[in-house]
């Protein structure tokens, strides 16, 4: 039997912006268990919640993480508005959509950006960061941040986009799917992409499942979960079928990602041409009372906010579940088996925010 | 470019994230790709604080993110300039209650340079690192005076022993 010996990976590491730490156990080249350990972010921010009062706990909430900022403000004040009763007017729910896919556009292409680094295909990280600039200006154009943009409010949203930009945004579309479409091919058809990623880190459906894994995770190993199907904000009006893939592999969980950019740019599309006319947001009065589990779907999948109010304007008690959290437990899985050089791939596949994770 | 014209050397920057949001980490990477491409100018992101001038970090560091940030703080050789990026950097900005967070940088490491905003912009971030260009410049040269000060004295003394 081969020697044992452990590789300490991260906190600081190149392929990961963000910090984890793992304890990788290999018996030669091959990884036969990995230990993560996590807290390198924990900064507690659910206690913060009785320090700010509820309508300002948004823009912490924004904070959890800056990639995913605006799905987190926008369940978080989905929670609250549950609680308080408050119906949100129809525009607003529109622009919360076309905010939410523009988010999951720019996640998935910086994600697509750095999976391309992790193994080593760094013209296409470059050309993954390009296109998602486009995204980014049109998030500054309308909202006036980049990756923090602090629009939603409980209540509705803070900004409207008028007519003029949602004609030239639609304008756009058509050009940048090409574009994405031309990037996407060099993903789902290269034969070096192929050839690295297929059959790595396999996890079937019931294991899956078992496991509890969300999002792009979980529907690569063909378990359909995806909370816009529950119809919040506009996804109900609008319509929305999951991308699933069945191999369960870093090439399925690649290909669900390439395809929900294509989905995504039809979501705003036609959101954009079925935008409501009216008011954006509604006057909030009193204090919750009460509590709600308030779930969305962010890029990474399924976070939920836990919240509740005892009628004061603070809140008494938020819990944070990210999608991150609930997909290490795949990450467990998939690593024992693989190569030590196909680690960092086999990590990014789960799309790891620790930012998230810790909170 | 004429900001650049003093530049003799390709300055490598490591990037770590001591307990941010990650918005302003995504901004540093936004500067390495095409729109912003601070490659043209030689600046490198590295993985290896050996080979780093330059440590630019984000967050207001976590009890547990203390020790690794000073561990990599000294594996950088001198001279070194400190970028602090972002307002929880500075001060720990929206999560300075938090019971978590040590409260900037300066409060573990010494800094140089602070960059403001929520999140940094890739302008600011680029900003930032030309005025750490200057810093390190100055630091070089104070550290080669020192050096021939030392020499000279050495010198000196070995000439007065001679006669």
């Amino acid at each position: 039997m081969p020697e044992r010996i452990i590789v300490p990976f991260g906190p600081q590491h190149p392929v990961l912006p963000e910090p984890i730490h793992l304890d990788l156990v290999l018996e030669d080249e091959k990884v036969v268990e990995a230990i993560p350990s996590i807290g390198y972010i924990h900064r507690g921010l659910e206690q913060l919640v009785q320090k700010r009062e509820y309508t300002e706990y948004v823009y912490v909430a924004e904070r959890i993480c800056g990639i995913c900022s605006f799905i987190h403000a926008l369940c978080y004040s989905q929670g609250v508005e549950h609680i308080m009763d408050i119906e949100v007017p129809d525009r607003a729910r529109y622009l919360r959509t076309i905010w939410s896919e523009c988010s999951r556009l720019h996640s998935h292409l910086l994600w697509l950006g750095l999976f391309a680094d992790s193994m080593g295909f760094e013209n296409l990280f470059m050309r993954s960061w390009q296109l998602r600039e486009s995204v980014l200006d049109v998030l500054e154009d309308t909202t006036g941040g980049r990756v923090i943009q602090g629009t939603c409010k409980v209540g509705g949203v803070r900004r409207d986009i008028g007519q003029e930009k949602l004609d030239e945004m639609h304008r756009e579309l058509d050009p940048f799917e090409q574009k994405c479409r031309d990037l996407g091919d060099v993903f789902l058809n290269d034969e070096t992409v192929k050839y690295r990623l297929q059959g790595l880190g396999i996890v079937g459906k019931d294991e899956a499942y078992a496991l509890g894994a969300v999002g792009p995770t979980a529907r690569a190993s063909g378990v359909p979960v995806d909370i816009r199907e529950t119809g919040y904000a506009a996804y109900g009006d609008i319509g929305f079928k999951p991308v699933v893939e069945t191999a369960g592999d870093c090439y399925a969980r690649c290909a669900v990602r390439v395809k929900e950019v294509y989905a995504s740019i039809d979501i705003i599309r036609r959101a954009i041409e079925e935008m409501p006319e009216g008011p954006i947001d509604v006057k909030v009065k009193g204090t919750p009372d009460g509590e709600y589990f308030s779930r969305a779907e962010q890029p990474r999948g399924e976070v939920v906010h836990y919240l509740r109010g005892d009628g004061s304007k603070h809140l008494a008690r938020a819990r944070i579940r990210t999608p991150t959290l609930a997909n290490i437990p795949m990450l467990v899985k998939m690593l024992p088996g693989a190569q030590l050089a196909d680690v960092p791939v086999v990590v990014l596949s789960i799309d790891p925010c620790i930012s998230c994770t810790e909170r | 470019m004429s900001t650049m014209a003093f530049l003799k050397r390709s300055p490598w920057i490591l990037h770590y994230d001591a307990s941010s949001c990650n918005g302003c980490d995504i901004e540093v990477l936004a500067c390495l790709t095409p729109l912003y491409d601070v490659e043209r100018f030689g600046i490198i992101n590295t993985g290896n604080p050996k080979h780093a001038d330059i440590l630019l970090i984000t967050g207001g560091i976590n009890a547990q993110n203390r020790e690794v940030v000073e561990n990599i703080y000294e594996q950088i050789p001198e001279p070194k300039v400190v970028i602090a990026v972002g307002a929880c950097a500075a001060t720990g900005g929206v999560f300075r209650e938090c019971y978590n967070i040590v409260g900037g940088i300066d409060k573990v490491i010494p800094v140089d340079v602070y960059v403001p905003g929520c999140a940094a912009r890739p302008e600011q971030i680029i900003d930032g690192v030309v005025k750490a260009l200057g810093i390190l410049e100055e630091k070089r040269g104070k550290m080669a005076g020192a050096a021939r000060t030392k020499e000279e004295a050495r010198h000196a003394e070995q000439a007065g022993e001679s006669t």
